[in-house]
């Protein structure tokens, strides 16, 4: 193994020790019962941290994810991770028929990372609904990207690549 | 500890921009002209003299629906004193929007907003997103996210004492 790629494997880990104990805390939400719409019903191992996934869209040679936005347009338009999608808002109809059309003609394996960042992850509407809509067209290699407060401060204030427009 | 790292096995990305959204305190707050949803023009210029409550929100942010009572409240109570609070809907389209602005019976003008106007103001790249600007015109305070509302309270209070 290389030392460059020793070095990437070692950051991977380290990255998921840190993850798993500070910012999953918030992720795994209420004790309560959980709608199964909330953000809060994607299951803590399908959940991708923002530096995970920079990693996999830095790292090469490896297959990188279909990365699909499942929020508002107008905040796509501002701002949306280089290289990823708009799919249409979860929490609304027109939104998940986008998102269903999109995804029609893949495999069902298809490693899919889909985010939103329009609200704090416990508030959000769309992540949720955009989850279980692809678990139930039977998607098995769907993550969702878990982002605390909004997408400025967890991607683009963080330096990672973004793009504008449609 | 995770950033040191990352910034030792990898750079960020040269395409990658800052929000730019803190830049604007303590600057001349962008000027914009919207049509409310009434049918009436909001140009923040003509607002001048006012302590502006700049809001943006959408009708699908359970945190901004929480907020927007408290604004209209704020405006009937303080707006003798010069408060004008305006909301910037940044949903896709205005059919929620006036469904939502007439069932709160807002006492304050809403208008569309776009990514033309997000980007004016540093990118709206989450919400709610709230921006108090003096009688001067210049950005006084920014609050991401869910805020407590004393909080925007008391600079507020600050600002209409000047």
């Amino acid at each position: 193994m290389r030392l460059g790629q020793i070095q990437r494997t070692l950051a991977l880990a380290v990255l998921a020790l840190l993850t798993t104990s500070q910012s999953f805390v918030r992720a795994q939400g209420p004790a309560a019962a959980v709608s199964p719409e909330s953000a809060f019903s994607i299951p803590k191992t399908q959940l991708l941290q923002p530096e995970e996934l920079n990693f996999m869209l830095h790292a090469q040679g490896a297959k990188k994810p279909l990365v699909l936005q499942v929020g508002s347009h107008v905040l796509f338009s501002q701002a949306h991770i280089a290289g990823s999608e708009y799919a249409g808002p979860g929490s609304q109809e027109a939104g998940r028929a986008l998102l269903q059309q999109r995804v029609a003609p893949l495999p069902r394996s298809t490693f899919i990372v889909i985010y939103c960042g329009c609200c704090p992850w416990e508030r959000c509407p769309n992540i949720g609904r955009a989850f279980k809509l692809l678990h139930d067209l039977g998607f098995i290699n769907v993550k969702a990207l878990y982002i605390a407060d909004n997408f400025g401060t967890g991607w683009v204030d963080k330096g990672y690549p973004v793009e504008r427009g449609q | 500890m995770a950033c040191l790292l990352l910034g030792v096995c990898f750079a960020p990305c040269t395409s990658a921009t800052a929000s730019g959204a803190e830049s604007l305190l303590d600057s001349k707050a962008p000027e914009f002209t919207r049509i409310d949803l009434k049918g009436k023009r909001v140009n923040l210029g003509r607002l001048r003299g006012k302590i502006v409550l700049l809001n943006f929100w959408a009708t699908w942010c359970a945190p901004c629906q929480t907020e927007m009572p408290v604004f209209k409240e704020w405006q009937r109570q303080y707006g003798s004193q010069g408060l004008q609070v305006v909301g910037i809907s940044m949903d896709d389209d205005d059919a929620p929007v006036r469904k939502l602005a007439a069932k709160l019976s807002l006492n304050y003008p809403v208008a569309m907003g776009d990514a033309r106007l997000g980007m004016l103001y540093g990118g709206v790249l989450g919400l709610p997103l709230t921006y108090l600007i003096d009688r001067q015109g210049v950005v006084r305070a920014r609050f991401q996210g869910e805020t407590d509302p004393a909080a925007i309270e008391t600079q507020l209070k600050q600002l209409l004492a000047r």
